[in-house]
């Protein structure tokens, strides 16, 4: 074998063990199949399901008029039931304007300041997530799909790079849990896959409803690495990848985790 | 008003035994946390929930610091008559909350 035939062997080797890391798509599962029957049945019964409380605000939000324009969601896009079906599926989505993927609360927060004229809502307040949880939730059961868009590519990549960068004072990468050894445990708690299908979700930890930028957050915290602040285009990248890894997978917004 | 979550079932036979289920928007805030300032935050927790079938008490709880956000109460009772369910939630800083449900007895 030539000198450069072997690094070319050795290339695809390296270049198949990186792929062979990520989860085979057959075993991929949502964190619903990991947990308890009694937090699964509270996630199935909306009266039972906290996120209800967010959907039920957001329903109410979707109709108020706001801003210096008046207008209220509805009155652009109608009945959510009907034009936001598919759409949180869809998200994070490549926004011409921005120039780059935009999340679902940030779409939002674009529409209350181009259309509304109002003034954007903080992350994590209750008003943007109950508004996130209401156009989630049209979109329940529904396949998420992320368009193979040509200009969203580069921040895919970058989503995924963040994803296998180990960092932090533990040194730990995200790869290194939720690819290689999902199903284990960690201080006694199963290891999920990390797939974003429900967000925002009601985590009983935070007696609250929450993003997922907020959920990545407590990974990095996790690890001991520097959190971004919330909007990063850091944190939409990791989103943006990892919905794409999540392709297919039913959405359960608004679900319920431990 | 807060946001109450009432599931009752809207019928039921006689005698049977049936579950009632509620949830309410509170943030049962403990009275133990410190906010960013290190100053303790005041308690505000819902204090009393009591449930009446037809204007009888037939259910009641005490709420304490320890019960997480929004808080879920589920129990039963047994099908008697036809009638409403009515649902009273009271806390701190006169907080009060109330909701009703109507249930057809066979």
């Amino acid at each position: 074998m030539t000198p450069a035939a072997a690094a070319l062997a050795l290339a695809a080797l390296v270049g198949v063990s990186a792929v062979a890391a990520e989860i085979p798509f057959a075993d991929r599962k949502s964190d619903y199949e990991v947990m308890g029957p009694d937090i699964r049945a509270m996630q199935d019964d909306d009266t039972a399901n906290p996120g209800t409380l967010w959907v039920l605000d957001g329903e109410a939000l979707w109709k108020r008029s706001e801003g210096a324009a008046g207008k209220s969601c509805a009155d652009c896009h109608g009945d959510a039931r009907v034009s936001m079906r598919g759409v949180a599926a869809r998200y994070p989505a490549f926004n011409a304007a921005r120039a780059r993927p935009v999340d679902l609360e940030q779409r939002i927060n674009i529409c209350r300041t181009d259309q509304q004229h109002a003034t954007p809502l903080p992350f994590e307040s209750k008003e943007l997530l109950a508004l996130a949880a209401y156009v989630g939730r049209q979109s329940r059961g529904m396949p998420i799909e992320i368009a193979d868009d040509e200009r969203s590519k580069p921040f895919l990549q970058a989503g995924r790079d963040l994803f296998n960068q180990r960092q932090g004072q533990l040194n730990l990468s995200c790869a290194q849990c939720h690819d290689d050894n999902w199903g284990q445990k960690l201080a006694g708690a199963p290891i999920p896959q990390g797939h974003p299908t429900g967000y925002p979700l009601y985590r009983l930890e935070w007696q609250s409803l929450g993003s997922l930028q907020r959920r990545l957050r407590n990974c990095l915290f996790g690890m001991r690495a520097m959190t971004y602040a919330f909007g990063a285009p850091e944190y939409v990248d990791l989103e943006l990848y990892l919905m794409w890894r999540a392709r297919g997978m039913k959405l359960e917004t608004p679900a319920v985790r431990p | 008003m807060a946001r109450a979550l009432i599931n009752v079932p809207a019928k039921a036979k006689r005698g049977d035994v049936i579950e009632i289920k509620t949830l309410i928007s509170h943030t049962m805030e403990t009275g133990f946390r410190p906010d960013s300032s290190g100053k303790l935050m005041p308690r505000d927790i819902i204090t009393d929930f009591v449930c009446k079938y037809n204007g009888e008490e037939i259910f009641r709880a005490e709420l304490f610091p320890a019960i997480a956000a929004n808080p879920f109460i589920v129990f039963s009772t047994i099908a008697t008559e036809s009638g409403s369910l009515t649902f009273e939630w009271t806390g701190d800083n006169g907080f009060a909350a109330s909701g009703s449900a109507n249930i057809t007895v066979e």
